[in-house]
């Protein structure tokens, strides 16, 4: 096999190509916030084909899932996207209780849809300063984490965790909040809603910025749609589609879901897509308060048998995690553990999609572009 | 002569530092070698085999090299030029005009034959 | 004080050099570099701290009196780690390289002027190095065979990384260098000399920041590309290509890319303090109110608070900025800089022509507004009649994809949506790697 090589005529440098040359962006890389691994195919410096090859951080979760009962998969399954533990936990936990036809204390519900929205400010605050960081800007990302501090805080009080908060029970909550938690968690909203507009100033305001990210990574709505993709990466080519809106759990149903949505699919309106969803979160997190102030008091959890089985059957369980659609299959027969858990996580569909993405872009932009799919390693490898 | 001994001065010194610290660096520093230290760094994988030579390059960067040195040049006329103006008066201006325009024909065709594009 | 006592001598200008006795040539060296390498070490230390405080962090506070050894407990620490030398560098460039790169970020300032004519133990002598006929000539010079530390470095590597990186740096920074030279021209102009002192002495009246503004931005921005720091910090973009040039260094050679790159921060900031910012000379205020200023050792107080400045504007902009694309980059130096700068020039050369010609200054300014009008519109129009036509031929070459001979075929089975035809690049691609490396085998064993 020999490699073909176009020599071009004349002076310009568009009409001259040069040989190929292979470049590994990954496992061990700056930029990939973890092990992604990038084969790209560079034609100058410009790409000409490239390949996630993923699975360096491949744990094998969802067969451990199925030697583990289901308490001890909780604690399990909030690992694969250690930016949304809490989101990843209610998905397990909402496909045990459909299929026991638990009923859950609507103070757990309520309680579930404020953590759940925490949760995803604290991952969306991540890469609002992560991605800045990745076209060089190196100050939002203290900015992003004075702001998700305030709200570990408030859950690190609740649920005795900062990244893996282990809260949820099937059929409810561990434990009452503590006294006083409530308005202290009002307090933190109110406080990073108010300095919200340091970041979005620091970063949107800025020309360079974008710059680098309009019109850079154009993802149209029908590769959308083929690849699977989804959260705040679909709505950004103008997908209008949200769980919490289009199939409610939890308390969405009685919310006022704003869908943040944009047009352009390139990397800003991502990146436009995260800050404002931060902001409809906050909002959310407040309306959750106000209704847990209305609630009459009773219980947080429900009381379980001594060993946990779950009714042979099977149920998918998804829900809107703060990256895309997070969802479980249960397959149970019956026993006390599950006889499959099958787990689609949101990164994984969501990084497939750079290898139509990426061809034709600079190396430059190549950064830019892998930023804003805003994955977890491990939510891609599981 | 004697305004360029201080430039000798300081480059032999600053040549004496700079070696000195890399050849210190061989005495002072650990040596725990192994196979894998040896390899180029390419993200934690085998390094994939570059040609013999380095391999070649895109054909961009031998056209910037050429065009600065192009342009370098003008810029080397401009000194004198610019120096000596007073002296010159209005025929200096006229002649680098023509000069510059002169330049400036061929920085157009560049640009207009895409050399300037960075894709 | 008294063997340093201030001499009210006339400002230097470049008769008055190469008279130095021996010891004071050698005291004079010594002083820069030891200079020179305290200022990397302690703007290290304020960028460090500076940053930390934009960040809303605290910084190094540990080592000495408010973390001021923190440079020097890094410089021990590389000098004591492994000095790795990959096996397939090109060992005698790869040694070489970093010692190119420091040794000419030394030599440039040597023709930084400090201050005026002081006495030294009763020897009267300018606070300057050395200065030539040619001096700015020379910062050029040492800055672009310090391109060829980088780019060897980049070079002898093996490394597509270390490869990128150091290609992509000597294209910045030769590009930029024609910009920051046309924007010297105008100085040479107006100081009729390319000896740093007389250009100083040349703004003893007004500075050329405010009377050649345009060449002052200009220098700037320039002095941003050369110096390979954000915004313009692509060489070393961490995220793309690792540690771009200098990935496969370590210990004290990383050190020494790491030297030069402090020492070129200081050179330009020095090179933009003198060139535009009337150098050593107190600033007006201060200059205007206390006749002293500009005489003995004063000089070099304004001097270091100048060069300060422009330090710490650097260190801002790192705080704030993210860096800008490559072919944003190379845009902005090829395509609006260097026009512009040639432009400014013709403008600056003819009305000074002509004022020595003795025309009236208002008909010059009337003729000279018409004439810059005349040349933005002309600019402006040609480049959006430009961009409009570049737009359509982008648009019609994505429009015409190559058709993929691989496509749904062997290795690859069909994917299972046959309406779908986004992807095409996948399997050739991969083929051509194949073909790639096997030859490549083939070539190692012969």
């Amino acid at each position: 096999m020999t490699t073909e090589r176009i020599v071009g005529i004349g002076a310009g440098a568009k009409e001259l190509a040069t040989e190929d040359m292979t470049l590994n962006i990954g496992p061990q890389h700056p930029s990939t916030h973890g092990v992604l691994r990038l084969r790209l195919t560079l034609d100058g410096e410009r790409i000409s084909a490239a390949e996630p090859i993923v699975g360096y951080m491949h744990r094998g979760a969802e067969k451990l899932f199925e030697v583990r009962d289901f308490r001890q998969i909780i604690v399990l399954a909030n690992r694969h996207d250690w930016l949304s533990a809490f989101s990843n936990e209610l998905g397990v936990v909402l496909a045990v209780e459909r299929m026991l036809g638990m009923e859950v204390p609507p103070r757990a519900v309520w309680t579930r849809t404020l953590l759940a929205e925490l949760n995803r400010i604290l991952n969306h605050l991540m890469f609002l300063g992560s991605y800045p960081l990745e076209v060089g800007a190196i100050t939002p990302i203290f900015y992003a984490f004075r702001e998700r501090e305030s709200l570990q805080r408030v859950l690190e009080e609740i649920s005795g965790g900062r990244i893996h908060y282990m809260f949820n029970r099937v059929g409810g909550l561990k434990e009452e909040p503590p006294a006083g938690w409530t308005g202290r968690t009002r307090a933190a909203v109110a406080e990073v809603r108010s300095r919200m507009g340091d970041i979005a100033d620091l970063i949107m305001g800025n020309e360079i910025f974008r710059a680098r990210t309009r019109g850079v990574g154009v993802l149209t709505r029908e590769q959308i749609l083929q690849y699977g993709v989804s959260g705040p990466i679909a709505r950004a080519s103008g997908l209008d589609f949200d769980l919490r809106r289009d199939e409610p759990y939890l308390a969405y149903g009685d919310l006022d879901v704003r869908v943040v949505t944009r047009e352009e699919g390139d990397c800003l309106a991502r990146f436009e897509c995260l800050l404002d969803q931060v902001y409809a979160s906050l909002d959310l997190a407040d309306a959750c308060l106000d209704r847990l102030a209305e609630l009459p008091p009773g219980p947080i959890n429900q009381r379980l048998p001594k060993v946990l089985k779950v009714p042979e059957g099977h149920t998918y369980a998804w829900t809107e995690n703060p990256l895309g659609l997070n969802g479980y299959y249960l397959v149970s027969r019956g026993e006390k553990t599950p006889w499959r858990l099958k787990l689609r996580s949101a990164s994984y569909n969501n990084v497939q999609v750079l290898a139509e993405l990426l061809p034709g872009n600079l190396v430059a932009d190549m950064i830019a572009i892998l930023g804003s799919m805003f994955f977890v390693v491990g939510d891609v490898d599981k | 002569m004697d305004l360029y001994v201080p430039i000798i001065v300081l480059g032999v010194l600053a040549f004496a530092f700079a070696a000195g610290s890399v050849a210190m660096a061989a005495v002072t520093g650990p040596k725990r070698w192994n196979r894998a230290k040896l390899e180029a760094y390419e993200c934690g994988i085998e390094p994939t085999p570059q040609p013999v030579g380095g391999g070649r390059f895109p054909i961009k960067y031998y056209l910037t090299a050429m065009l600065f040195i192009v342009f370098d040049i003008e810029i080397i006329f401009l000194y004198p030029w610019a120096v000596a103006f007073d002296r010159l008066g209005i025929f200096g201006l006229v002649e680098m005009v023509l000069f510059i325009l002169t330049v400036l024909v061929a920085y157009a065709y560049i640009w207009r034959r895409g050399g300037l594009e960075w894709d | 004080m008294s063997p340093l006592a201030a001499a009210p001598a006339a400002d230097p200008t470049l008769q008055d050099f190469g008279k130095d006795p021996w010891w004071l040539i050698g005291g004079k060296v010594l002083v820069i570099f030891v200079f020179l390498v305290l200022t990397v070490l302690i703007s290290m230390w304020v960028e460090r701290r500076v940053i930390g405080r934009m960040q809303l962090r605290v910084g190094p506070n540990r080592h000495g009196p408010f973390g001021l050894l923190q440079g020097l407990a890094d410089g021990v620490k590389l000098a004591l780690k492994e000095d790795i030398v990959p096996r397939q560098v090109d060992k005698v460039v790869f040694v070489l390289a970093p010692i190119l790169s420091a040794v000419p970020a030394f030599i440039s300032f040597i023709i930084i002027p400090f201050g005026p004519n002081v006495s030294v133990f009763g020897h009267q002598t300018a606070l300057q190095g050395t200065d030539l006929p040619v001096a700015v000539l020379l910062v050029l010079a040492m800055s672009s065979i310090g391109v060829y530390g980088i780019v060897l470095a980049g070079w002898s590597s093996m490394s597509p990384y270390s490869l990128l990186g150091g290609l992509r740096s000597s294209a910045q920074v030769i590009s930029y260098e024609i910009a920051m030279g046309l924007s010297f021209v105008a100085v040479f102009l107006f100081a009729g000399s390319m000896s740093t002192s007389d250009i100083v002495a040349a703004q003893h009246d007004t500075w050329f920041a405010v009377l050649l503004f345009p060449s002052f931005v200009v220098y700037v921005i320039t002095m941003m590309g050369e110096s390979n720091r954000i915004p313009f910090d692509l060489p070393e973009g961490e995220g793309e290509l690792v540690g771009g040039f200098h990935t496969e260094y370590s210990s004290l050679k990383f050190a020494m890319f790491f030297l030069a790159e402090y020492i070129n921060l200081a050179t330009l900031s020095a090179l933009a303090t003198t060139l535009f910012l009337g150098g050593w000379r107190a600033p007006a205020p201060i200059s205007t109110v206390w006749a002293g200023a500009n005489s003995g050792w004063w000089p070099v107080l304004w001097f270091m608070v100048k060069l300060w400045l422009f330090i710490f504007f650097f260190i801002w902009l790192r705080g704030s900025l993210p860096r800008v694309r490559y072919d944003q980059l190379m845009k902005l130096g090829w395509k609006i800089l260097m026009p512009f700068s040639l432009g400014w020039i013709l403008l600056v050369a003819a009305i000074r022509a002509f004022k020595n010609e003795g025309y009236d200054m208002q008909q010059i300014t009337i003729v000279t507004v018409v004439v810059a009008a005349a040349i933005l519109g002309g600019t402006i129009l040609w480049e959006m009649l430009r961009g409009g036509e570049g737009e359509e031929g982008a648009a019609a070459e994505a429009g015409a994809a190559p058709a993929d001979p691989f496509a749904g075929g062997f290795p690859v089975p069909p994917l299972d949506a046959p309406h779908y035809h986004g992807r095409t690049a996948g399997t050739g691609a991969r083929a051509a790697t194949i073909g790639t490396r096997s030859e490549e085998v083939t070539r190692g064993t012969h």
